[in-house]
């Protein structure tokens, strides 16, 4: 072994293949199968993608780096699950483009977080956390009041179904629509966002000011429907505890 | 300029053409973005390309060619700018990760406008103090040590300036970027698609270079520092291309979807995380530790076979470990294992390396007694050998449901990047600087010494802080009273923080305020340069001309 060692240090070219091969096996084993192994992600029927607002809150989560202090992936532990409720599954984030799963908590987890608080609570905690709980070291949003921009709501939507994530011509073609209108209950085009996103999508006000649309109300929307894309991890949960 | 003052007059034109190139890139940039960050990227670009063309330009009017004599002497002068600025981003990278620190005990701090925002400055502190610091020294040394080991000049005078300024226009689009609101959020990849692929071109450059530079060797054996860098450099190109691929929304917004969604981007951005720590801030820098450390010490390796048994086995468990991070998650339960399970085999070779370079210092304990830049090497094999440890600890997966999101991983991160990472750097550095601009020595020798110290209690308080920190964290989120209720609310866990946030950020400042002395000591030491010859320069061997 030590010869052939030996010999191979006197050629570059040599040393370079080994390396790529060497470092390639373990990437190759454990990556590939999760691309062909049908159970790795199994889609709940009742699954549906992000509104375009809540897509374009998603956008100004990952904008403003709220992944650094905050995880979406509830761990299959006891603790977790009675602190923020059913474990993560992979159909979760099946249509993420990235995935948000984080590292760090320096705040709690949010996968579970839409439904927990009122849209003004996430409205004046964003603007001021020690308003709300005063010890918080969590960093003040007050900018996000500011109008949204919309203009690439529809590129993005168009980009997303090209990886497959199940986003049809109507949803494309509506999308900075839809954006507005989720959040103007009373608008003409709210039908519309719930034919094409199903009747439990929210609509409302979500900043409480009817005449704009901001980025407080994406973010909100956002917050608001992480966990509730589907119902399965909650009947699994039940089914479990049986 | 004396940067100009090596190239041929067909090289300062050359230069300026692809310097007229890279303003034609930014304005094709800006053009096509029209707002946003990447018209600002693109705008840097035609700045940059500016500067280069009047340098250049300047140069071929003022500048004599230089003598034929440069051909045998090694190419250093794009070292010495490397040198210059991986002392920049050591002070601009750490002086973000202390501000960072100071916001997380006092977020009324945070200004009311975005720029600055805790979200937003820390990737500007992890791609700062990793690629910029962490990125400068090892382009800059490894040209260096390939060099002397290979007793070759450079293949060609101009592609290491490419490699180090394209480098480095990289760094700066990723820091801004994140600013202005650009990111990935991939962690440690945050940069979007454009600024990915200008780093691809200049990683080719790289590579191509060094094996150009190696087939011009006079030495038979290619040494064990080069392999390491061979395979930093393989093995980052390999992450690089495969953790980024991404469809742009539209060619001008510079913002772009990763291909890679949910369980599957999961296990590929980790498989590129965990290696970017082990291809980047691992092999690297174990290529540096296995030249500088011997020369300094004037020691050889203590065992070839165990370098090439810790090699392979860098390269090979390495690349099996990145699902530790992703444990109890939805991550298949057997990846998880595997990760686990060559997570602790790793151990060996990584002992191995810290071993072989601590017993290389047999015989020259005096010398690490008397001379902190030695010293720094040692810690630095030390805290190597201490930060794996605890890798592999953290690793197993009920330490793992303890440590996983605390600042337990904060301060491993930190015993790794703090007290090997950057402890390694400061050594060659100041093996570095002298011999680089013709002195015998630094130009304050006793501040050396201060900013060894300074490192190591800084390292010390911040890690042994955030242990605190993490441990007490993982077990307040777990604790429940007798009626089976969890015993703390979360927010009663962010308050049992505030006291070691406070010490880390004491202990970060002063491992600032030592990189600052270090910069400081190197400026002094640069703007008294010499003409001193480094007699203990490999003698380069003549090459017929190409
Ligand atoms: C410096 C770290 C940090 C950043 C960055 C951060 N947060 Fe927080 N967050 C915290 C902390 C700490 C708490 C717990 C205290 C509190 O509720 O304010 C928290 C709490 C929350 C909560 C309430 C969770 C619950 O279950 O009570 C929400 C919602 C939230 N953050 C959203 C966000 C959003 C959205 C962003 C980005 C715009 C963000 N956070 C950025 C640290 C952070
Ligand atoms: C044998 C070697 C090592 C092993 C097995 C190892 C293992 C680990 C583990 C288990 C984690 C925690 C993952 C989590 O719970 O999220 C981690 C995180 C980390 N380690 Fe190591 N480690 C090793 C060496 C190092 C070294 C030498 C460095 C730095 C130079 C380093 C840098 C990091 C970084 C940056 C992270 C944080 C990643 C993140 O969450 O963002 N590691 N490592
Ligand atoms: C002056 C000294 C430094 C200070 C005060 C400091 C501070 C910080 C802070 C506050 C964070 C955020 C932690 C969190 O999210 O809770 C951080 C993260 C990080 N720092 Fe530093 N840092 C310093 C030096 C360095 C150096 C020299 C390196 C690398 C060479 C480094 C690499 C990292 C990495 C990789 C992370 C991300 C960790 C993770 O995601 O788990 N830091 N640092």
């Amino acid at each position: 072994m030590l010869k052939l060692h030996y010999n191979l240090e006197k050629i570059s070219m040599g040393l370079v293949g080994a390396i790529i091969a060497v470092a390639s096996v373990g990437g190759i084993v454990e990556i590939a199968p999760l691309f062909t192994i049908e159970e790795t992600v199994e889609i709940p029927a009742d699954m549906r993608p992000h509104t375009p607002l809540e897509l374009a809150g998603r956008e100004i989560y990952i904008r403003e780096g709220c992944y650094a202090c905050h995880s979406q992936m509830v761990r299959s532990l006891a603790d977790e699950l009675d602190r923020y409720g059913p474990y993560s599954l992979a159909a979760e984030s099946a249509y993420d483009h990235p995935m948000l799963w984080g590292s760090k908590r320096t705040g709690p987890d949010l996968a579970r977080i839409g439904g927990k608080y009122s849209d003004s609570w996430h409205m004046a905690h964003l603007i001021d956390p020690r308003s709300v709980i005063p010890v918080s070291i969590m960093p003040a949003y007050p900018w996000l009041t500011r109008a949204l921009d919309t203009r690439l709501i529809e590129d993005s939507l168009a980009t997303l179904a090209r990886l497959g994530v199940p986003y049809d011509a109507d949803m494309i073609e509506n999308a900075t629509a839809d954006a507005l209108a989720q959040s103007r209950p009373d608008s003409d085009g709210a039908e519309g966002v719930r034919d094409r996103y199903g009747e439990d999508v929210p609509l409302r006000d979500f900043d409480g000011d009817p005449d704009r649309l901001t980025e407080m109300d994406a973010v909100v929307a956002y917050l608001q429907s992480l966990g509730t894309l589907t119902g399965e991890a909650r009947r699994l949960m039940a089914e479990e505890d049986e | 300029m004396a940067m100009t003052s090596t190239l041929t007059s067909t090289e300062r034109q050359i230069g300026m053409a692809l310097s007229i190139l890279l303003v034609c890139l930014g304005l094709v940039m800006a053009g096509v973005a029209k707002q946003g960050p990447m018209m600002v990227h693109g705008g840097m670009a035609v700045a940059l390309g500016l500067v280069l063309v009047f340098v250049l330009g300047g140069a071929l009017y003022d500048q004599p060619e230089p003598s034929p004599e440069r051909l045998t002497q090694y190419d250093d002068a794009p070292i010495r700018f490397g040198i210059v600025m991986t002392l920049i981003w050591a002070v601009a990278g750490m002086a973000a990760g202390v501000w960072l620190a100071a916001l997380m005990y006092w977020p009324e701090a945070t200004p009311p406008w975005p720029a600055t925002s805790y979200g937003r400055l820390r990737p500007v502190h992890t791609s700062g103090v990793i690629f910029g610091f962490g990125g400068n020294a090892l382009i800059a040394t490894s040209l260096y040590v390939l060099q002397r080991t290979s007793r070759a000049r450079l293949a060609d005078a101009l592609s290491p300036w490419f490699v180090l300024i394209g480098f480095n226009l990289f760094c700066v689009w990723a820091a801004t970027g994140y600013v202005m609101g650009q990111t990935q959020s991939k962690e440690y990849a945050e940069p979007e698609w454009y600024a990915d692929l200008w780093l691809v071109l200049v990683w080719v450059t790289y590579f191509a270079l060094y094996i150009r530079t190696l087939a011009r060797r006079a030495e038979p054996h290619i040494y064990v520092a080069n392999w390491y860098y061979m395979a930093f450099i393989l093995v980052v190109a390999m992450l690089h291309i495969v953790n980024n691929l991404a469809i742009p929304v539209t060619w001008g917004a510079g913002e772009s979807f990763t291909i890679w969604s949910g369980v599957q981007d999961a296990m590929i951005q980790w498989w590129y995380g965990h290696n970017a720590v082990a291809f980047f801030l691992t092999a690297g820098f174990l290529g540096m530790l296995y030249y500088f450390l011997p020369v300094r010490a004037e020691r050889p390796i203590w065992s070839y076979r165990l370098s090439i048994l810790s090699f392979w086995g860098i390269v090979f468990f390495y690349m099996w470990a990145g699902s530790h991070h992703l444990h109890y998650t939805a991550l298949p339960y057997w990846v998880q294992t595997l990760g686990m399970t060559f997570s602790v085999m790793l151990l060996v070779p990584s002992w191995a390396s810290a071993g072989n370079a601590i017993a290389t210092l047999n015989g020259a304990w005096h010398k690490v007694r008397d001379d902190a830049t030695l010293r720094f090497m040692f810690v630095a094999a030390v805290f190597y050998g201490l930060s794996t440890f605890e890798g592999s600890f953290l690793a197993i997966r009920p330490v793992n449901s303890l440590s996983h999101y605390t600042d337990w991983t904060v301060g491993h991160v930190h015993s790794g990047t703090l007290g090997w990472v950057a402890m390694i750097v400061f050594g060659a550095i100041y093996s570095l600087v002298p011999k680089l601009w013709g002195r015998e020595d630094m130009a304050w020798p006793r501040a050396v010494e201060w900013h060894f110290w300074l490192a190591v209690t800084g390292t010390l308080i911040y890690v042994v802080s955030l242990w605190n920190a993490g441990i007490t964290q993982g077990l307040m989120w777990r604790a429940y009273d007798e009626g089976g209720a969890l015993s703390y609310s979360f927010i009663e866990s962010v308050e049992a923080m505030l006291p070691y946030y406070a010490a880390r950020t004491l202990g970060g400042g002063l491992f600032l305020a030592g990189a600052l002395l270090c910069a400081l000591n190197c400026r002094a030491t640069m703007c008294a340069a010499g003409d001193r010859v480094d007699v203990s320069d490999r003698p380069l061997v003549a090459q017929p001309a190409e």
